[in-house]
């Protein structure tokens, strides 16, 4: 793999950096067809209710009004994971959230759909609502969902790695900390958008924002009650999504079947507003950490429990619960470890996948909490880090595969370029910098890929298809969807390297589910790790086929052709060779039409127990920050000034995109630790409190920071070229780094995220007056926990299987 | 069917000499979307807050979506697809698209014509009249900081300077 690197490595522009840069690419909202009709949705004021009765006989009388639908139309529910079929594209009997839409206008204009929307009459009987998860916990009726665990818990999770009493009982030190972490939302620049085409051969082409076409192919095929092979989903590129745009949509659905009712292509446009109430945004999570540690800060064992606010859906709540408890385990050696999580409903917005899905609220009181411990033991906070890491090719307690492991290097990274050993110590008396300057360390690991498709199945998670054609050129398909990030553009750099060609000689066509080979979408930082192995075992299938032509023609032995600088040639008389183009017209008439196909299967994972598909992953990445912050004592507010971040990507198959994914990652962490969050009011707290981007506070470059970045290479064998991820783990470190800052500034700790002025203030306030300086939650709600499942460590010479229940009395 | 008579205007549109008929409460943002076909200029909130629907009026930037279309009447006003020179890029558009300024590239031409307006005024913007000059653009994807590199390059290019991002921002730091 590491011979000589003609595109990989080279910081390229994007493929489509300059469409997007003279205003030509083409998003969702930008499509515009012939007689196409426009669609409102009229949603929910009450949080939750039964739908008594829907009266749309004023609406459908207006003038320029084409269709109008209710939940009677959408009888079939959908929903992203097979577990949680649980949404109506509109409501059938009853609504559970502000936002949740009971009928859909298609009208001429949108002005003329807004109006009759305005005219549906909707009967409701209010029920009481549940608003948190103590709520949730405690009040079993009215039930939100009448599936589930019981009551108002969507899902219990209890599994236990080894004994970890025993290692609690082995630590010098256990410390038990409760945190929260408050939720916040993608906000996207882009609001959602749909076009919907039902065609006269009664199939249908719906072309939208999201992350997902493969699993809204899938839904769609379930609820309009077409075949799948008469459903076209193209994505258009996503003007951002963070994870925001990975659910298959309810305002999708309406389109497709206001547009198979009328024949008109139908579109949406979501509102600032409505975009609020799509949500899925970050879970909040109610966090109790209890960890042992020896004196020289090694862990004996973790307990770890969480309990998230879902909202008022599925969504991909159950995946999202597993991810609070799957990666504590991958940055430090955690030799016992147990795991309880519940995710709960309430009356609001539903709560799903965001940047970090289910990881950075853990990784959160992780780190914090492992900053008090080597507060309590006088240990370095960087030295507590990395003197205990996970070593590489290793399996965790809870059977995750570690491969390369890059996190001891970020550590020295920054820790060396903040100076760490110069600025910090513990001591409040021999402060090395002033008060009210801080510096906190804080490190993470995040997934290449989820190990496991969202639907079970045998076939690749990836698939690439490339057509050579006798021009010389080359189309590389698949159904990978470009969110920002640059997945188009990753396609065309790895195939371009395998070929010898240049990245812009390359069309590339994505997310099309009519045109491309399946690639599941963009999620679980899964596209370059998948996509790029699946693109470079089509190029070397299509790369085989040309040397074979062209050393035919040559005379020279296959082994000795190289392809490089749009040419294949003998390596050892370089001026022997042909001309790609040439050397595809050989390739044509030798085997006919030239066209190859790849495609990806992550290796299995060695957990079989219940609940080991989520956490195992091909690949982790490993990133560490220092995060260096100004609070002002006086008001409470944190500037952070600035943040050196190591990111161990394997591999950057472009460095530029990467410093762009770890960029973007440190500010969407600094919004969520200093301002983000989804907040609500009135009415037992399920009404929105401020559904626009004015209110709902994200970083402008006013608030950015400055950022130091660090790449380390340490190529991983499952990746592409040795690639890893960086979309999402970059966040991670983020908010906890600058926690452990604020401490080291000001002497408090904030256990709550987002860290406000009011907070700081309040947690000072109790220091002065000698009481603990700490802000944050408490207590935990009573959960009647399962028995856990228990699973013998790898350690313990367990085979990833869970151990045989024992009966219990009580 | 609530119908609203059309009224006719006059403006210079990137340039060239125009005529646009359109309900008169249309916004300049859904005039040049929905009547101009130019669906460059993006929406993020169409309530003035996040900066990405911003063009430029009489060579200053504005909100198109708080701004009537009938406001437009006999004034120049330029959108994304007036940027360039032809088939050549603005040098702003160049270094965007080079150095990673535009990722998902939806609030990419807001944040150009508000660049293209800062470099008019001033040629050799520091890193912090940058960012004042870009604080009501909302970018959700690169942190901003390509964003600046983009400008500065830009700057220096359109000064007619030689310049080089330094190594670090594109490979990071040693």
């Amino acid at each position: 793999m590491d011979k000589n690197l003609n595109i990989v490595g080279k910081p390229f522009r994007k493929v489509d950096a300059r469409a997007k840069c003279v205003g030509q690419t083409k998003f969702a909202d930008d499509i515009v067809l012939p007689r196409m009709l426009y669609c409102k949705m009229l949603r929910s004021h009450l949080p939750h209710a039964l739908i008594k009765s829907i009266d749309v006989s004023k609406a459908l009388a207006q003038r320029g009004v084409f269709a109008v639908v209710t939940g009677k139309d959408f009888p079939i529910p959908y929903g992203i994971l097979p577990v949680s079929q649980d949404e109506h594209a509109l409501c059938t009997d009853k609504v559970r959230f502000i936002g949740d839409p009971v009928a859909a206008v298609a009208a001429i204009d949108e002005d003329v759909a807004f109006d009759a929307m305005n005219l549906i009459e909707v009967e409701y009987e209010p029920l009481n609502t549940i608003s948190t998860i103590e709520e949730a916990v405690l009040i079993e009726e009215p039930r939100i969902h009448d599936y589930g665990d019981v009551g108002n818990i969507h899902k219990k999770v209890s599994l236990e790695f080894g004994n970890v009493e025993e290692g609690f009982a082995e630590a010098d030190l256990v410390r038990e900390d409760t945190f929260f972490y408050e939720g916040n939302t993608h906000l996207p620049m882009e609001q959602h958008a749909a076009v919907a085409h039902f065609d006269s051969d009664g199939k249908i082409t719906l072309w939208s924002s999201t992350q997902t076409p493969h699993y809204v192919h899938r839904a769609l095929a379930k609820v309009l009650g077409l075949p799948a092979s008469h459903i076209r989903v193209i994505a258009t590129p996503n003007g951002g999504g963070f994870g925001g745009k990975s659910d298959p949509f309810n305002h999708e659905v309406v389109v497709c079947k206001l547009s198979m009712l009328t024949g008109r292509p139908v579109k949406v446009t979501l509102t600032r507003e409505e975009v609020f109430y799509c949500h899925r945004g970050r879970h909040p999570v109610l966090m109790k950490v209890k960890t042992g540690v020896k004196n020289d800060g090694a862990i004996t064992a973790m307990h770890f429990q969480s309990y998230l606010d879902g909202g008022a859906y599925g969504s991909y709540g159950v995946a999202s619960t597993f991810y609070t408890g799957a990666l504590q385990t991958v940055t430090y050696d955690v030799p016992r470890y147990k795991f309880q999580g519940i995710r709960t409903f309430t009356n609001k917005p539903p709560c799903g996948p965001k940047r970090g899905h289910g990881t950075p609220q853990p990784r959160y009181a992780l780190e914090v909490q492992l900053d008090k411990i080597a507060e309590q033991l006088r240990l370095d906070p960087v030295e507590i880090r990395r003197k205990h890491l996970v070593a590489p090719n290793t399996v965790t307690a809870n059977y995750l595969r570690i491969g390369s492991m890059g996190l001891g290097a970020c550590i020295d990274k920054v820790a060396e370029g903040s100076r760490w050993s110069e600025r910090f110590s513990w001591d409040p008396l021999q402060r090395k910098l002033p008060y009210g300057k801080g510096i906190g360390i804080a490190c993470s690991s995040y997934i290449c890929g989820a190990g496991l498709p969202i639907y079970w199945n045998n076939m690749p998670q990836s698939g690439v298809q490339l057509r050579l054609d006798r021009q010389g050129g080359v189309c590389v398909m698949c159904g990978s969807t470009d969110i920002g990030q640059g997945s188009d553009s990753i396609l065309a750099y790895i195939v371009a390297e395998v070929l010898g060609i240049d990245p812009f000689d390359i069309r590339v066509i994505t997310a099309d589910t009519d045109l491309t080979p399946v690639d599941l979408g963009s999620y679980s930082s899964r596209v370059t790790l998948m996509t790029g192995n699946a693109a470079i075992q089509a190029a070397e299938r299509a790369r085989e086929l040309l040397v074979m032509a062209v050393a035919e023609k040559l005379g020279v032995p296959i082994e000795n052709l190289s392809l490089a600088e749009r040419r294949v040639f003998d390596v050892e008389n370089p001026e022997v060779g042909v001309s790609f183009a040439e050397a595809i017209v050989l390739a044509e008439s030798k085997f006919g039409t030239i066209g190859t196909v790849g495609s990806y299967t992550p290796p299995r994972s060695p957990g079989k127990f219940k609940g080991s598909g989520v956490g195992p992953s091909p690949a982790y990445s490993y990133s560490a920050a220092v995060a260096e912050v100004d609070v002002n004592p006086d008001t409470g507010i944190v500037v952070v000034e600035r943040v050196w971040i190591a990111h161990d990507i394997g591999r950057s198959i472009n460095p530029m995109l990467v410093m762009g994914q770890v960029e973007g990652s440190v500010y969407m962490g600094l919004g969520e630790i200093l301002m983000e969050e989804m907040v609500y009011r009135q009415n037992r707290n399920v009404v929105h409190k401020f559904p626009s981007m004015l209110e709902y506070k994200s970083p402008t470059t006013m608030e950015m920071c400055d950022v130091k970045t660090y790449l380390i290479e340490d190529p991983d064998p499952n990746g592409p070229y040795g690639a890893k991820e960086v979309g999402q783990g970059p966040l991670l470190p983020v908010p906890p780094a600058v926690a452990n800052a604020v401490y080291n500034a000001v002497g408090v700790r904030i256990d709550e995220v987002p860290i406000t002025p009011e907070k700081v203030m309040r947690a000072l306030k109790d220091k002065s007056r000698g009481r603990d300086g700490r802000y944050g939650p408490d207590s935990v709600p009573p959960v009647a926990w399962p028995e856990p499942l228990k699973v013998l460590t790898p350690a313990e010479g367990g085979d990833g299987s869970e151990m045989p229940r024992v009966a219990v009395h009580s | 069917m609530p119908l609203h008579s059309k009224k006719h205007i006059r403006f210079t549109l990137n340039g060239e000499q125009t005529e646009v008929a359109f309900a008169p409460h249309k916004t300049l943002l859904e005039v040049l979307r929905e009547d101009l076909n130019l669906t460059g200029t993006k929406h993020g909130c169409e309530l003035g807050e996040c900066g990405t629907c911003a063009v430029l009026v009489d060579g200053r930037s504005i909100l198109s979506c708080l701004m009537l279309g009938l406001d437009a009447e006999d004034r120049e006003v330029k959108t994304i697809e007036g940027m360039a020179n032809g088939a050549e890029l603005h040098p702003l558009q160049q270094t965007f698209a080079d150095l990673g300024a535009a990722q998902c590239g939806y609030c990419s031409p807001g944040f150009l014509l508000v660049a293209e307006e800062l470099l008019e005024k001033s040629p050799n913007p520091s890193r912090a009249e940058i960012q004042e000059a870009l604080s009501g653009n909302l970018c959700r994807c690169t942190g901003y900081i390509k964003i600046y590199e983009a400008v500065e390059l830009a700057a220096a290019r359109m000064r007619g300077e030689e310049m080089e991002l330094p190594k670090e921002s594109i490979f990071g730091l040693e």
